[in-house]
């Protein structure tokens, strides 16, 4: 009976601690009043289903800082792509809590949508011709650049310096065909993140790291060590990826994103998450077809 | 014929396949290489009755064979450039994956030596030979007919190791597999293709190993 009576006063002891601490926590943040989420989708539809689900499931980077990184002296996931994809949660909820990331690497994206992993894909994406048969896209979100990542006092200064010297990429971008076609005298090597191009480089194992500006800056950011050289040598409009047949998802993502580029809100965003950051202002969205904007592409 | 069969995408791209296969097939052969004789003197190292040595050898073992070949992989190829030592990719793969196998073969050979009664070194040794004719007369020839299925199997694994290779950009099969993926979403038949070479070269070295293993069974009973 002592016993007995011992174990539950260690119960209640505990639970009481237990209590004290989650009391201490931080207090929840109440979610912004927004107007009422909107009425359901039709039955049988992608939207519907992650209606009734009660979350949005992303796939977005770990690993781009600026865009998508899960930051590690907060344990948070951050950058643009996230906010984006926060927007969208509090269009179709009402609460932009109300969705779950999940990691996907360049070569993961498109599998990801077509066997139903995540509900769309946020994740530094280029549109291209190619992928367009496979999946289908949001308008342009942000448009971006291919341009060169190198060690301060390198003496590549430009894509013409590439001739004979190794650069890195990743395997399944957009930045791999770029490059080969752009510099097709440049010894190409290929890894599954960006991060671990930026590794090989400083290791000297590259001479440059290829991909998308704002990327490039990202990482330029966090090492003093490197700077960006030789400009933009291509566009790389940035969609939001959708799985094919889900009409009424892409016009409620492509709604989002003209309110935001429309109200002033996709620039504060910019400058929260990346202007501030790497010490960009922030430029005029982009707006119109992503064929309209490539047609002013440097050549 | 119509314009995408199924495997058009494999046989377009063969020889950038092949490529890739014959970098796996010499990377196979030099690490299993590496780490047969590496293995052997660890293993050997482990019994001797000399306890520093055999000290060596048990952390050899224990460490290289209780991390995953993964980091050791990126130890070599990212690690170690920071210390001034740079390796090329495929001498990262090369060595990382002998030193890694190493000391699984250092386990069977050992064990190898161990079943080998005591009682045939005590007889050697009172003949006159010493410790190491011994074991380079009498106990390795007898340890290695018993260590070879073992061993077999061990190299079967090391080849689709080799693999992980892909990740520090070393141009093996797996790594022209992804870059042709990467090209044109044909994922479905480039990776049947890939797996279909490198069991090209497994079903063989496991039907090798097969047979020799029969062959010493025969042997054994004929004895």
């Amino acid at each position: 009976m002592k016993r007995l009576l011992t174990f539950f006063s260690w119960v209640i002891l505990l639970s009481l601690a237990l209590g004290l601490v989650a009391g201490c926590g931080p207090t929840p943040v109440p979610p912004t009043p927004t107007k009422a989420a909107p009425t359901k989708a039709p039955e049988g539809t992608l939207l519907r289903k992650i209606q009734d689900r009660g979350k949005l499931i992303l796939g977005v980077k770990y690993d781009v800082p600026l865009f998508g990184y899960l930051n590690p002296q907060t344990n948070q996931l951050e950058g643009f792509d996230v906010a984006l994809g926060k927007e969208i949660a509090k269009k179709i909820f009402g609460d932009e809590t109300k969705v779950e990331f999940k990691q996907a690497v360049s070569k993961d994206r498109i599998p990801f949508l077509q066997q139903d992993v995540v509900d769309l894909i946020i994740s530094t994406m280029t549109i291209t011709e190619a992928r367009e048969k496979e999946i289908d896209f949001s308008e342009v979100y942000y448009l971006a650049g291919q341009s060169l990542l190198v060690p301060k006092g390198s003496p590549i200064k430009s894509i013409a310096d590439l001739e004979g010297r190794t650069v890195a990429s990743v395997k399944g971008s957009t930045s791999e065909k770029n490059i080969r076609e752009k510099a097709p005298k440049a010894n190409v090597i290929l890894f599954d993140s960006y991060s671990e191009c930026v590794t090989a480089m400083v290791g000297k194992r590259a001479e440059a790291v290829t991909t998308d500006d704002i990327i490039l800056a990202g990482f330029a950011s966090q090492n003093k060590d490197l700077t960006l050289v030789g400009g933009l040598f291509t566009y790389e409009p940035y969609g939001i990826g959708i799985k094919k047949g889900n009409k009424e998802l892409v016009d409620l993502v492509n709604g989002v994103i003209r309110d935001l580029k429309a109200s002033g809100r996709w620039k504060e965003i910019y400058t929260k998450e990346i202007g501030d950051k790497a010490g960009i202002p922030a430029p005029v969205p982009p707006i119109g077809d992503w064929r309209e904007i490539m047609k002013s592409a440097p050549k | 014929m119509p314009p995408d069969y199924v495997g058009k995408v494999v046989i377009d791209n063969l020889p950038l396949l092949l490529e890739g296969f014959w970098i796996t097939i010499w990377l196979s052969i030099l690490s299993s290489l590496i780490s047969l004789v590496l293995g052997t003197v660890i293993g050997v190292a482990r019994i001797v009755p000399f306890r520093p040595l055999r000290s060596f050898g048990t952390v050899y073992v224990e460490f290289f064979r209780n991390t995953p070949l993964l980091i050791q992989l990126f130890f070599f190829y990212h690690g170690l450039p920071r210390a001034g030592i740079t390796f090329s990719a495929f001498e990262s793969a090369l060595w990382s994956l002998a030193i890694y196998h190493a000391a699984y073969v250092a386990e069977a050979v050992r064990a190898g030596i161990q079943s080998i009664h005591r009682g045939q070194m005590e007889a050697a040794r009172s003949l006159g030979f010493s410790y190491l004719a011994t074991m380079r007369y009498i106990i390795l020839p007898q340890a290695f007919a018993i260590v070879i299925p073992p061993l077999g199997n061990l190299f079967i694994a090391l080849l689709k190791n080799t693999s992980l290779a892909s990740t520090i950009a070393v141009a093996e099969l797996l790594y022209q597999g992804e870059v042709l993926d990467s090209r044109t979403f044909r994922t479905f038949e480039i990776f049947t293709a890939v797996g279909i070479l490198y069991l090209c070269l497994t079903l063989p070295l496991g039907g090798f190993v097969n047979l020799v293993e029969r062959r010493l069974a025969r042997a054994g009973r004929g004895a």
